[in-house]
């Protein structure tokens, strides 16, 4: 078994596990490079189809070609897709800054599903390099009724033994591919053949290596215009994976305060 | 020290060339465990594209002294407060290795976030203030990591520039932890001085350690090895799930340890069913062949259709995990409230859980302590031996003999509250939860013998409706009682208006059905009795269960009447009913019934009269030592 193959053997357990000990779950699709693996992975798991549905929270502000994958992979990989929308930025606490607030909307929205749909878990494909707080996070990480996430009061998880037993009317956040890097999920992608959409290859000297909202994500500097050549650009590169997603750098703590209060 | 992978390399820069290692690092609170972590980032080049600049601003913005733990305490209330609360990972390389650095709080009291953390790891760091020496976390952290079976461990003596660099108080340290190590089984890889403030020690060898000859930390790191998968031990695969999702049964779940492939004759325990692996699924190519080994999450199917169910075991015969409801384990607690004699449990094994009981704890200590005298109890944050008593049989290994499936957890309440592993195992022995105290008989099973002239018995008649097994179960106990013994007729109807009242007929319900039946019987029959069940009991397994409950006391009587006579006599109007299509899941037309194999006798009642059979049955009652033979008995008085 090579490193690839220690990654997904780890994820199909995780999403097995998670499908035995829940009751209703759903995926997280926000249709980037992760999540994408992430059904890649989930189909692995359970022998070609999604067996729970994909949940796109949908800001209504994400790139053209990003909603063009959605309706184009939902139907070819047979998801069971369900497109939810976020409330106007208006109903989202007003003392984030700007980017956050963009952000947190995607929060308010995840609650209206959730409080819809009534799921236990979701699955989200956060990686615990992307970012600090994230790389503190439990594989089975348990959300209180508000969906909030008290960093202060982890369960301990050892020996790939989960805690799946969410208070009534909370729910866990179930993360597969937690313990995977940016070049896991590229080498895996091209190794896989993983459709991707095309933003995250260079043009023109730029290109997108995190997606989210339009306003709030900018490109970086790159020539890598195709897999092999972005993780040869990643072997040197020293600019954080989320350099270009605004709302992480507004404030020392504005990505904890976004997560602490259900953020992915 | 980091090396940049040139760009010709094959692009998989954390894949097949390079082993990734996964390290914690642990020790006792501000002994320097997050300063190293920040240092070795520093010396080998990894740190992120203005990641120091944003420390250095966060730490003038607090009036605080430059912190590398800022790197790793990304929460604000860890940062606040200048503690690391929970586990983080962070990766660097060194000359040879992708390292996953696990940097793990060392205060007490988020002991099950250095556990969490630990538990992923394949080495370990130990980390010792110099000035302050060994104390409680360094020793409760060693001990847990002989527990959580990380056995290559590297300890740092920090801190050395506040002992002035001197030898004779490193080796003073280096003596105590080493010894302290040893008594549990574990011995230190390297001990080694450094300034993790400083860097001496930390990649390079400085003078001021001039003394010292062996590795730095990023040498040390580079010799850990990254944990083997078990291909090499017996065949392992818990049960996760049996998926229905087309035409395909698929049993999947993880190899744990060995390997198996298509083709091969395999046993489910605990049940110890034997099947063949029909096919290797997968997607998006099926099926796979060649072996799969330890690692890989399979899926399979089969050559039969057996009731498997999550947290069954997979091996191959001869090699089995045992079968016990009762096992020993060495255990750390991290639940609020201590455990104690009696409490009831959620016990984990891989996908298997059971409700427990604790029978027995000894040698329950604080492992931080020097000297720690023995409780009743387990305290939280303490270590213990434990007996637990499992109310559904599960199998296992032992720990020394299966590090992956010799290890269980312990829930409270839904939330994991301990972890350990399995010293022993009792095969076959029975759950005895200590607040149920068995009452024995006031009689020896010699004293009804001699009263009843026979041996207490299971007489079990198996066959489809209407095959005559109530008409033949009552015929025989009228002749039994004639005779001066105790039969008790357990009619699988009757008992079902009543103790099994709660039971519809799906597959589980009438497994479950069985297993009563059964237990009852066994009861009435170590007591003296011939009880005589009459059941239709279809299922092949459940039989078997039966069987193994009433172990030598079982005698299977097929009743082997043809299903068209069977059909003909329909007393109760099943049949009738069943072809008209308003009774489901009927046996004798749905549902399929499995003839015995290897039954004590077969009957066919449109053959011979009643009491022909009834002859037929005490005959082969007599043969197998149940019921005593007269003339034998005579002959003895004589």
């Amino acid at each position: 078994m090579d490193h690839l193959d220690q990654l997904e053997a780890q994820s199909i357990y995780i999403f097995r596990e998670a499908f035995a000990r829940l009751k209703k779950i759903a995926l997280l699709w926000s249709l980037g490079k992760d999540s994408n693996v992430m059904i890649w992975l989930a189909r692995k798991a359970f022998f070609g189809r999604m067996p729970f549905p994909a949940l796109h929270v949908d800001t209504g502000k994400k790139f053209p070609e990003m909603y063009r994958f959605r309706d184009h992979y939902g139907k070819e990989w047979e998801l069971d897709l369900r497109v939810e929308p976020c409330p106007p930025i208006d109903a989202v606490d007003p003392t984030l800054p700007p980017a956050a607030r963009s952000a947190a909307r995607k929060t308010e929205g995840l609650k209206m599903a959730l409080a819809k749909y009534g799921f236990d878990g979701l699955i989200a494909g956060i990686r615990r390099d992307e970012e600090a707080t994230r790389a503190k996070e439990r594989v089975f990480s348990p959300r209180g009724l508000e969906g909030n996430w008290d960093v202060r009061d982890q369960p301990p998880e050892f020996w790939d033994h989960f805690n799946a037993s969410p208070p009534q009317g909370a729910h866990l956040r179930i993360h597969p591919i937690l313990h995977w890097t940016e070049a896991d999920i590229w080498a895996y992608t091209k190794r896989e053949n993983i459709p991707i959409i095309p933003l995250y290859l260079a043009k023109d000297g730029k290109r997108y290596r995190s997606l989210g909202d339009q306003d709030i994500t900018n490109p970086v500097a790159s020539t890598a215009s195709s897999i092999d050549e972005i993780l040869v650009e990643l072997e040197q590169t020293k600019v954080p994976e989320r350099a270009g997603r605004a709302l992480d750098h507004e404030t020392e703590d504005a990505f904890e305060r976004l997560r602490v209060a259900g953020y992915l | 020290m980091n090396m940049i992978v040139t760009s010709a390399s094959p692009a998989t820069p954390n894949g097949t060339t390079r082993p990734q290692v996964r390290i914690v690092i642990v020790g006792h609170v501000d002994h320097g465990k997050s300063t190293l972590v920040g240092r070795l980032l520093h010396e080998t080049g990894s740190l992120p594209e203005g990641k120091l600049e944003m420390l250095k601003a966060v730490s003038a913005r607090r009036g605080m002294p430059f912190e590398w733990s800022f790197l790793l305490d990304a929460l604000q209330t860890e940062r606040d407060q200048g503690i690391t609360i929970d586990t983080t990972q962070i990766r660097f390389r060194t000359n040879s290795r992708d390292i996953v650095l696990i940097d793990a709080p060392g205060h007490a009291e988020f002991l099950r976030n250095m556990i969490t953390g630990a538990s992923q790891a394949d080495g370990a760091v130990l980390i010792i203030d110099a000035l302050e020496g060994v104390r409680d976390q360094t020793r409760r952290h060693g001990y847990l990591l002989h527990l959580l079976g990380v056995k290559q461990v590297a300890i740092v003596v920090n801190k050395m520039d506040r002992v002035d660099f001197s030898a004779d108080r490193f080796k003073e340290i280096s003596d105590e932890i080493s010894a302290h190590l040893k008594g549990l089984g574990v011995t230190p890889t390297a001990v080694i001085p450094i300034s993790a403030r400083d860097g001496d020690g930390v990649a390079v060898r400085t003078d001021r350690i001039g003394w010292y000859k062996g590795p730095t930390v990023v040498e040390a790191l580079d010799r850990l090895e990254p944990a083997r998968p078990l291909e090499a031990l017996a065949l392992r695969l818990p049960v996760q799930a049996i998926y229905k999702f087309d035409d395909r049964r698929i049993v999947a779940g993880r190899i744990e340890s060995g390997s198996l492939a298509a083709g091969e004759e395999i046993v489910i325990m605990p049940a110890g069913k034997i099947a063949k692996i029909k096919s290797v699924e997968s997607w998006p190519a099926t099926p796979v062949a060649g072996r799969q080994g330890a690692g890989r999450s399979v899926g399979i199917t089969l050559d039969r259709e057996l009731f498997i169910e999550r947290g069954d075991i997979i091996a191959h015969a001869g090699t089995s995990p045992r079968e016990t409801r009762r096992l020993r384990a060495r255990i750390f607690w991290l639940h609020d409230k201590p455990l104690n004699k009696g409490d009831q449990l959620l016990v984990r094994c891989g996908p298997k859980e059971s409700r427990a009981t604790v029978v027995a704890i000894e040698k329950a200590v604080d492992p931080g302590e020097l000297e720690s005298s023995e409780n009743k109890a387990i305290g939280r944050n303490h270590v213990g031996e434990i007996d637990i008593s499992l109310s559904n049989p599960i199998a296992t290994d032992p720990y020394t003999e299966n590090p992956r499936t010799g290890r269980l957890v312990i829930e409270v309440s839904g939330r994991i509250a301990g972890g350990g592993l399995v010293l022993s195992v009792d095969a076959g022995q029975r759950a005895v939860p200590v607040d149920i105290v068995p009452v024995e008989s006031a009689l020896r099973p010699d004293e009804r013998s001699a009263r009843y002239r026979h041996n207490g018995a299971v007489v079990w008649l198996t066959g489809l409706p209407a095959s005559g097994k109530s008409t033949l179960a009552k015929a025989l106990e009228r002749r039994l009682f004639t005779n001066g013994g105790s039969p008790i007729l357990l009619d699988g109807d009757t008992l079902r208006a009543g103790l099994n009242g709660d039971l519809g007929f799906s597959a589980q319900d009438r497994s479950e059905n069985i297993r009563r039946l059964a237990e009852v019987a066994t009861h009435l029959a170590r007591n003296g009795h011939i009880a005589i069940v009459a059941a239709v009991s279809p299922a092949r397994e459940d039989r078997a269960t039966a069987r193994r409950i009433a172990d030598t006391a079982f005698r299977e009587i097929f009743v082997a009447t043809p299903a068209e006579v069977c059909e003909s006599r329909d007393p109760k109007g099943h049949y009738a009913k069943a072809r008209a299509g308003t009774l489901a899941s009927f046996t004798g037309i749905g549902n399929d019934y499995q003839k015995p194999e290897a039954a004590e006798l077969t009957i066919d009642t449109s053959t011979r009269s009643i009491a022909e059979a009834a002859d037929e049955i005490e005959q082969m009652l007599k043969i197998t030592g149940v019921l005593f033979d007269e003339l034998a008995d005579l002959a003895a008085n004589i």
